[in-house]
C-alpha cells in the first residue's frame, strides 16, 4: 500500500466531537454541561452530521409517563421488594440486588427522570450516561465503537445502539439464545 | 514426415471448423465471448462495461429478476482490516447465514464461509480440540468459547502465490478477490490456505432464487459456476459502497468490527492501538488482517 503521510490526514476527521454533537440531537436536556457535550462546540455547524444514536427502545404500553400513577403516591423512600406493583420486575430484577433497588436510578421526586449519583436528573434517552458511572470501562469501548454494535457505513452515517436496546436494565446479562443450524459434514453427503 | 503433417492438418481443420462454427451459429457467441473473456485485472473500461451488461442479460434470463453487477474499484487510501471481540462471541452463528445469503452462497452443496469454532476455556485456542458441529439448545455453553473463522485476508497471501492461472489476487484495499471466469478449479489455492477459507463448488450452486440478493459485484457475489473456487471478499458489494460487512451488521452482540486501518479516527484503529490483539497461525508469517481481540 502505498500512502503517504498528507494524504492519511486528508481523511474526513470522525471525531468524538460529532459523535457527541449527534446525541445531542435526540436530547432534550440542552442544560447539560458535561465535558461530553462541550467538546468541539464550535465545530457543531460546520461538522458533518455523521453519527447518531437510534431512538431509545420503546417502554411498555402504558408505562409513560410514570408520574400517570405515581404523581397520585406518597413516595417511600425505604428501600424494600415491591409486591403490588412491578411484580414483574421485582422477580427479574438481577442488577447487583443486593445492595441496589429502585431509587438507585430512578428520581425520588420526578419519576420521568432518571438520576445521576450525583443528583443531577437524566432524561432516559441518556441513560447511557447512568450506566456510565459504574460500567465506566464499558462506557468508554462504547464511546469509540468497540463495545456495542455499529451498523451503517464504515466511512460514514453510523447507527449505534445505546445499552439498553442489548442489556435489559433491570437484568442486564445477555440473554442466551438458540445457535442457528450448524453446517453440513461432509460425511453426511451423500 | 508425411503422415505427421497430416495429422497436423487434420487437428488445424477441425478447430477452424469447430471456431467458425461456433461464431456462425451466432446464439452461441455470448459463450465465445466469454470463454474468450480476458482477467479482470487486464480489463479495459469498454470491456468491463459490456461484459457487465452482458452478464445483467444473462442473469435475468436466467432468474427473472434485475440485476446490477459493480466493478466499483478499490476506494483510495483504504485497507480493510477486521476484528473480532472474542470476549462477546457467543456463537449464535447468524453470521453464517447472513454471509450466505448476502453472498448468494450455494445452499445445495452447502457452503459457508464462516466456521464458528467452540472451544474450551481450558485448552485454549486449540484447532484440533474445536467442534464446529456445536448444537446445543442454548449457547454459550459454560467452559467454552467461540471463534469464528473465515478468510483472514492475508497481507502475505500463498493463495494467490500458488494460483497457476493469476485468477486470484490482493486489491490495492487488501482485499483477496478471485476472477470466477479464470479460476480453472485446480483447488491449490485452497491447499495452500490455512484457514480453510476457500471453497469448492462441486457441483452447480443452488440459490433460491427469491433469495438471490440483486446487488453484486464483479468480484464478489455474483453466481458462481460449478467448478470454481470462491471465498469472502468481506462483502465487497458492500464495502466498497461504504457500508459495513454483512455479517459485522448481523452480529446481535456487536462482536464484529470492520473499518480502514488507515483512518486514524475509526474503530478499528482504536482497537489495535488499544486492545490485546492475536492472529491465527501467526508463526506462519501469512499477516492477516484479520484481528481477535480479548476484553481487558
Amino acid at each position: 500500500m502505498k500512502v503517504t503521510i498528507q494524504k492519511i490526514t486528508k481523511i474526513p476527521v470522525i471525531s468524538m466531537a460529532l459523535l457527541i454533537v449527534l446525541f445531542s440531537g435526540c436530547n432534550h436536556n440542552e442544560s447539560d454541561n458535561s465535558a461530553l457535550y462541550n467538546i468541539n462546540e464550535g465545530e457543531k455547524t460546520s461538522a458533518e452530521v455523521t453519527e447518531y444514536a437510534v431512538e431509545a427502545p420503546p417502554f411498555s404500553d402504558g408505562a409513560f409517563p410514570c408520574t400517570d400513577c405515581h404523581a397520585n403516591f406518597i413516595p417511600n423512600p425505604l428501600k424494600r421488594e415491591l409486591v403490588d406493583w412491578h411484580q414483574d420486575i421485582s422477580e427479574m430484577f438481577n442488577h447487583d440486588k443486593e445492595n441496589r433497588w429502585c431509587l438507585d436510578c430512578h428520581d425520588f421526586n420526578n419519576r420521568d427522570s432518571l438520576r445521576l449519583a450525583s443528583g443531577k436528573l437524566l432524561d432516559f434517552k441518556e441513560s447511557y450516561k447512568l450506566c456510565g458511572q459504574c460500567h465506566g470501562e464499558k462506557y468508554r469501548d462504547w464511546k469509540v465503537g468497540v463495545h456495542g454494535k455499529r451498523t451503517g457505513e464504515w466511512n460514514g452515517t453510523k447507527e449505534y445502539l445505546l445499552c439498553v436496546h442489548c442489556h435489559n436494565p433491570h437484568s442486564p446479562k445477555f440473554q442466551e439464545l438458540t445457535p442457528d443450524p450448524p453446517p453440513f459434514r461432509q460425511e453426511d453427503i451423500k | 514426415m508425411k503422415k505427421e503433417n497430416s495429422r497436423r492438418s487434420f487437428i488445424k481443420n477441425i478447430s477452424l471448423a469447430t471456431f467458425s462454427a461456433l461464431a456462425l451459429s451466432g446464439c452461441n457467441m455470448e459463450i465465445f465471448d466469454e470463454f474468450l473473456q480476458k482477467n479482470f485485472r487486464t480489463l479495459s473500461k469498454k470491456e468491463k462495461d459490456k461484459i457487465i451488461k452482458n452478464l445483467e442479460i444473462k442473469y435475468k434470463e436466467k432468474y427473472g429478476k434485475e440485476f446490477r453487477v459493480s466493478v466499483k474499484l478499490a476506494i483510495d487510501v483504504t485497507l480493510f482490516v477486521y476484528a473480532l471481540y472474542l470476549s462477546k462471541c457467543v456463537g449464535f452463528r447468524r453470521c453464517v447465514y447472513a454471509y450466505v445469503k448476502e453472498n448468494n452462497l450455494s445452499r445445495n452443496p452447502q457452503i459457508h464461509y464462516i466456521e464458528v469454532l467452540q472451544m474450551d476455556k481450558e485448552k485454549g485456542i486449540d484447532f484440533a480440540d474445536s467442534d464446529a458441529q456445536y448444537n446445543p439448545e442454548k449457547v454459550p455453553e459454560k467452559g467454552h468459547f467461540y471463534l469464528p473463522v473465515q478468510c483472514q485476508q492475508c497481507r502475505n497471501p500463498q493463495c494467490v502465490t500458488v494460483c497457476p492461472v493469476k485468477a486470484t489476487w490482493q486489491e490495492p484495499d487488501g482485499i483477496v478477490v478471485v476472477d470466477y471466469n479464470w479460476c480453472i478449479g485446480c483447488r491449490y489455492c485452497m491447499a495452500a490456505c490455512p484457514y480453510g477459507a476457500r471453497h469448492f463448488n462441486w457441483g452447480e450452486p443452488y440459490v433460491p432464487v427469491e433469495e438471490l440478493n440483486t446487488e453484486l459485484h464483479f468480484l464478489g457475489n455474483r453466481p458462481r459456476m460449478k467448478g470454481v473456487v470462491e471465498k469472502c471478499t468481506f462483502c465487497i458489494q458492500r464495502v466498497r459502497e461504504g457500508k459495513y460487512p454483512a455479517c459485522v451488521e448481523i452480529c446481535p452482540v456487536g462482536a464484529r468490527k470492520f473499518g480502514n486501518l488507515l483512518d486514524p479516527e475509526s474503530e478499528i484503529r482504536y482497537i489495535l492501538e488499544n486492545k490485546r490483539v492475536l492472529v491465527l497461525k501467526q508463526e506462519l508469517n501469512f499477516q492477516p488482517k484479520f484481528y481477535y481481540f480479548f476484553g481487558n
